[in-house]
């Protein structure tokens, strides 16, 4: 050969395309749990400090456990993604304040190594990890049901407090009722709407405020994270069908506090949006939205439990497979019929 | 009237690095390597052998069939005919010569005047279109003179390509605004084979300057179609709908909705072929990256290696990736001996930092690339099919639609290596379609 070949440099060799978004699944989680700050700041504010402390126990707890999963069965360890932080910090999002630590860590294994991990990990699982555990929870219903009121002399302290601690502390403690337990049965709670809207009720730790979840809403769809299909479609359709089918002679305000009064806008947004579990297409994500809305207000209004939105949710994740399919986009090019055919 | 095609993404455009350069003549090198390959069909078979002079624009290769001759770039002698690396990755028979730096021009190579190409019938034109080796220069090689007669009586909406939609390349820029002109009347002459008295340019609204100049020098039946910047707005199928709001056909071409779409540098060399007799010799390059010290756009010898055009700009650190072609659909080149050929546009050097592998992606389900494909495919889905080897699924979900532009790759969080599955797939369905046909 004439002229020797030459390797000037040692120059990498891959498919295109050599560009990338500088979205990676890193930043998409810590956009996650950036818009759960507000909702996280104002738990503290209605429950005291004790809201912390639980959120990060429960975050630390799903980390813990994915890096030891990863350890045992000696696979490469991803919880640098950030992903077990955001499972950790919705499911403690969705306990009681008053929940044990022992209950909220056993609920962080269930949903990181049960549901998740042995699932195949990040992207495998098939219904949503807090959710599960959430459900998974409810083994301990009186962990799970202890409500307290907002307001921080009703906080139970940060450390060891169980819940007969919380129940021994204010007799009140054991009575409160969340305003969906009042709608339960027919009525209309006791709390006015701005309340609910604003979160100085009782609840789940971090779904009281729909303002603040809002927020977050507002954020996520800013950095482009969700698009607003599925929490529009879910709120819509629980909005028109509480004011359709009112209890009692006002539907604005059993619509509003359908909306505002229990975890519709938490799941809503940041549970039924989660990718690993919802629909990739645009149509079934519509669906989804729909069906979850459609669910809630059965299980709310025929269910034994008072709430339905996180076993609509569990429900519809089953069906995602199914909602993908029908929702196939036509291909560029190929004729409506054809498509539909296959 | 501009439609948006669904899907596509917005990578940084990085144009400004080489945009405002003017493009200057690249010193023709000592040696040039031409390959005998420069199009989608049947290689040339070399015409000149060891030892022979050869001069500018001489036809050095040619061959029967769906081929497209190729032509010395500079004077001088062959200095061998042997396989040499090729931008594909494979290696190609190259005729190899010497320059002797005296620009002696072939007798074959005679201008012509406005009456004399007046008088061209379209076959003429076609014929002279063939001979001067004009190919498809945005990239694909496709032969120029086949889409030209195998359009003629179908065609009713001709396009030229100005798009430019990958980031760092300025090629057609450039062009755009340097020889409006000559752009103008290269469109004539294909409008002129098609027998049309309308034709399009259609260009991103993020080149202001090539608009102007554009515009300036618009000719009769000539719409521009200022389209709005989005990757991949210069793919045929997505132009043509944003030009038309025509789909071409699942695995059909544009003529059958009547559709022909021409990139602006082969427009240009249709008008050099045919108004100055030269044939494809030079073609503009733009050479440039974020490590370049100086990117520039250079009118560069069909030939030159890749290596004397980097070496020419400079760079501030070793190149991780060297690209033939822009950063979304280029070729990593492994060899950079490798010459310029037709269909080069760009050679893009990259450094470290757009590294962006990771060990076994975990994908998210989160669907950006169902949002971000301009086919309307589920990505996501197809590369499922393809890691499970399920061929009847692949065709199915329409894995052969997919035109590698990158964007479901691009935008995917977790990285997964989504082009390369299809490519590997698409490989994996024609196998089997060959399997088959054997059998029958």
């Amino acid at each position: 050969m004439a002229q020797q070949m030459k390797y000037f440099y040692e120059l990498t060799i891959s498919s295109s395309p050599h560009a990338h978004s500088p979205v990676t699944t890193q930043t998409i989680m810590r956009d996650v749990l950036i818009a759960l700050t507000p909702a996280l700041i104002g738990s503290i504010y209605f429950f005291g400090f004790r809201a912390l402390m639980v959120t990060l126990v429960s975050a630390a707890a799903c980390v813990f456990f994915e890096w030891g999963y990863c350890k045992i069965r000696k696979q490469p360890c991803k919880t640098y993604d950030l992903s077990s932080v955001v499972t950790g910090v919705l499911l403690a999002f969705v306990c009681p304040v008053s929940i044990p630590y022992w209950t909220i860590i056993l609920g962080d294994l269930f949903a990181i190594v049960l549901v998740k991990m042995l699932f195949g990990g990040l992207g495998k699982n098939i219904v949503n990890p807090a959710l599960a555990a959430r459900a998974f929870m409810f083994s301990w219903p009186a962990a799970m049901t202890k409500w307290v009121w907002p307001g921080f002399e009703n906080a139970p302290s940060i450390i060891g407090a169980t819940t007969d601690a919380v129940s021994s502390a204010t007799a009140d403690a054991v009575s409160v009722a969340t305003p969906l337990a009042a709608m339960h049965v027919g009525q209309l709670p006791d709390c006015s709407i701005l309340d609910a809207f604003l979160g100085n009720i009782s609840g789940c730790l971090g779904e009281t405020s729909a303002l603040l979840l809002l927020i977050g809403f507002v954020y996520l769809l800013y950095r482009k994270v969700i698009t607003a299909r599925i929490p529009v479609a879910y709120i819509l359709t629980v909005a028109v069908l509480s004011f359709l089918f009112p209890k009692g002679n006002d539907p604005v305000a059993w619509m509003a506090y359908q909306l505002f009064g229990g975890g519709l806008m938490l799941g809503a947004i940041f549970m039924a949006t989660d990718y690993v579990t919802s629909p990739i297409t645009k149509l079934g994500q519509i669906i989804y939205g729909v069906g979850c809305g459609v669910l809630t207000i059965v299980l709310r209004y025929f269910g034994g439990y008072s709430e339905g939105v996180s076993y609509a949710i569990l429900i519809m994740n089953t069906c995602v497979v199914l909602l993908d399919r029908l929702g196939r986009p036509t291909p560029f090019g190929v004729p409506k019929k054809e498509a539909q055919k296959k | 009237m501009a439609f948006s095609f669904f899907g596509g993404v917005h990578p940084k455009e990085n144009k400004w690095y080489a945009c405002d350069k003017q493009t200057q003549e690249f010193p023709e090198p000592d040696v040039v390597v031409i390959p005998m390959s420069q199009h989608i069909g049947a290689p040339c078979k070399p015409l000149v052998k060891k030892g022979d002079p050869v001069t500018v624009g001489q036809k050095i290769g040619d061959n029967q069939g769906l081929c497209v001759p190729v032509h010395a770039s500079v004077s001088g002698t062959v200095k061998a005919v042997e396989m040499r690396a090729h931008t594909s990755g494979t290696t190609v028979m190259s005729v190899v010569i010497e320059n002797d730096h005296l620009d002696t021009l072939c007798e074959d190579v005679k201008p012509r005047t406005q009456d004399e190409v007046d008088a061209l019938t379209p076959e003429q034109l076609v014929d002279i279109i063939h001979e001067g080796g004009v190919v498809g220069m945005g990239g694909a090689t496709f032969p120029t003179h086949v889409k030209l007669s195998g359009g003629i009586g179908k065609v009713d909406t001709v396009i030229i390509n100005a798009g430019e939609c990958e980031p760092y390349i300025t090629a057609d820029d450039r062009l755009c605004r340097e020889h409006p002109a000559e752009l103008m009347k290269g469109l004539k002459l294909i409008m002129k084979v098609f027998g049309l008295s309308e034709g399009h340019i259609a260009i991103e609204d993020n080149k202001p300057e090539a608009i102007a100049a554009l515009k300036e020098h618009l000719l009769d039946g000539i719409v521009l179609d200022v389209l709005p910047a989005k990757y991949p707005q210069g793919a045929e199928k997505q132009l043509i709908y944003a030009v038309t709001g025509r789909e071409v056909p699942s695995g059909g071409l544009p003529a059958a909705v009547g559709c022909a779409v021409f990139n602006a540098a082969t427009t240009k060399a249709i008008h050099d072929v045919v108004y100055d007799g030269m044939p494809l010799i030079k073609r503009i390059v733009t050479v440039s990256g974020d490590i370049l010290m100086e990117p520039k756009n250079l009118l560069v010898p069909i030939g030159t290696s890749f290596n004397d055009l980097i070496e020419a700009c400079g760079y501030s650190e070793n190149p991780y990736k060297v690209l033939s072609g822009g950063p979304m659909m280029g070729v990593a080149q492994y060899d950079l001996s490798v010459p310029t050929i037709k269909g080069v546009n760009a050679i893009t050097v990259l450094g470290k930092k757009n590294n962006f592998y990771v060990d076994e992606p975990h994908c998210l389900r989160c669907g950006k690339c169902v949002d971000a494909c301009p086919m309307r495919l589920m990505p996501v889905m197809m590369y499922q099919a393809v890691k499970g080897g399920d061929v009847a699924e692949m065709k199915a979900i329409h894995l052969m639609d997919c035109i590698e532009c990158g964007c479901c790759a691009y935008t995917c969080p977790a990285s997964v290596p989504l082009v390369l599955g299809f490519r590997a797939g698409k490989q994996l369905v024609r196998n089997a379609a060959a399997r088959e046909k054997a059998k029958a």
